[in-house]
């Protein structure tokens, strides 16, 4: 058992669920609400120094009355310690946490991630949008057990979405990283593509 | 493997000006004899079946042996599109911009189970068949097709152009997508979708 499982339960009280092991690693379970002050605490505490977040990413399990799981993989390259947080969040309630990313800038993609393939939200998250479907993406969240396989829509309305689909809609000047373009541009264009203003993506006619 | 036959002239039109002469045949023939010998290819290699397309562009299998040795990462100066992979429904537009961007004349192989049905990717983010989104002459089978497999498919693709003329206008004819953005009709696209083998198996939802 990682010694940080009876830190945290010190520091925390009830704030800290439940503490289980598997293969070696400990597993803590902590109240939602408290995800990024418990987190913090982890990664600046001077005994803990998890400073290394590898992963974030959520279960759902078979069991429909089992809560919906967000798992931190946390590592302390100066201890050379690996925990493993998870956060449940009922799937009756609001599936929302608040964002790490003040925390490790690491955690951008993974929670949009997570956002795209659970439709967790993340308080706080910079740029909270789809990462791997396309952003008019409609279906809902692919890897929820209510999702269908095959997905929501038809073969024919799926292709038909995907070919009127803009494949360079999705990026401003600035993604796309004409980095020197984009500091050419009048200040006014630069100021509503740093808004997040983009071309329109369903928009199959003009985007041709 | 098999080569598909091309779109049906629309009923009424005229499909030759001149009838076939010893001339028409004999330009038929050099035409034919120089593309089929210089087909320039623009890869599409998505997963690994551009593996086994790089096995065979490499010396020991050697698509130069069919003047194809020249890839063309430029579809504006390409010929025939292979697409090697399974092609997910977010660059289902891409590659169809690249067939739109590519002169006439252009063929395109579909390299490959996935390519062709979408193999064993029957899920939500996978274009069942890349025929629902291009038009597809020659079907290489297998997973990956070895190259022995793909330089098959050339073959048949080599045969299919030498028997094409000059006197058939409806060659040529660039197949664009219809006013709703599709190039099939949308009963066909679910009727090409449709789940078969061990995809009969699979549950919609867990």
């Amino acid at each position: 058992m990682n010694p940080s499982a009876d830190a945290l339960k010190r520091q925390f009280g009830a704030a800290v669920r439940r503490v289980t092991e598997s293969c070696g690693t400990t597993i803590v379970y902590i109240d939602p609400t408290r995800v990024r002050e418990i987190l913090a605490w982890l990664k600046d505490a001077p005994g803990e120094a998890y400073n290394y977040l590898a992963d974030v990413t959520a279960v759902e399990y078979r069991d429909a009355d089992l809560p919906l799981e967000v798992v931190y993989e946390l590592f302390s390259l100066s201890r050379r310690v690996g925990l493993r947080v998870k956060a449940a969040l009922p799937k009756d309630g609001a599936l929302e946490l608040d964002s790490v990313v003040p925390l490790w800038a690491g955690a951008d993609w993974l929670e949009r991630e997570v956002f795209d393939m659970f439709g967790i939200r993340f308080h706080g998250h910079p740029d909270l949008r789809r990462i791997l479907m396309w952003e008019t993406y409609a279906e809902g969240h692919p890897l929820r057990k209510d999702f269908p396989l095959r997905g929501r829509f038809s073969r024919s309305e799926q292709v038909r979405q995907a070919l009127n689909a803009n494949p360079e809609a999705h990026y401003s000047l600035a993604e796309l990283g004409i980095a020197e373009a984009y500091y050419e541009l009048p200040a006014d264009l630069r100021e509503r593509l740093s808004r997040g203003e983009r071309g329109r993506i369903a928009d199959a006619k003009g985007g041709r | 493997m098999g080569v598909i036959a091309k779109p049906e002239p629309s009923a009424g039109r005229v499909v030759s000006q001149v009838s076939p002469n010893w001339l028409t045949t004999r330009v038929d023939f050099l035409v034919n004899w120089a593309r089929s010998n210089s087909m320039w290819p623009m890869p599409f290699g998505t997963a690994c079946c551009a593996i086994e397309f790089m096995a065979a562009a490499a010396s020991r299998y050697d698509i130069s042996r069919f003047g194809m040795e020249r890839m063309g990462f430029s579809p504006r100066q390409a010929d025939v599109l292979i697409c090697a992979g399974r092609l997910p429904f977010k660059l289902a537009p891409v590659i169809r911009r690249i067939y739109d961007q590519m002169p006439q004349p252009k063929w395109v192989i579909s390299m490959g189970a996935c390519a062709s049905t979408g193999g064993i990717f029957d899920s939500y983010a996978m274009v069942q068949g890349i025929d629902t989104v291009v038009p597809v002459d020659v079907y290489v089978p297998g997973c990956p097709p070895r190259p022995e497999g793909l330089l098959y498919g050339i073959l048949m693709l080599q045969k299919k152009i030498r028997g094409e003329t000059l006197a058939d206008p409806s060659l040529r004819v660039e197949q664009t997508l219809d006013e709703r953005g599709l190039r099939l009709a949308p009963e066909r696209i679910d009727e090409l979708s449709e789940p078969f083998g061990n995809s009969l198996h699979q549950t919609r939802s867990a």
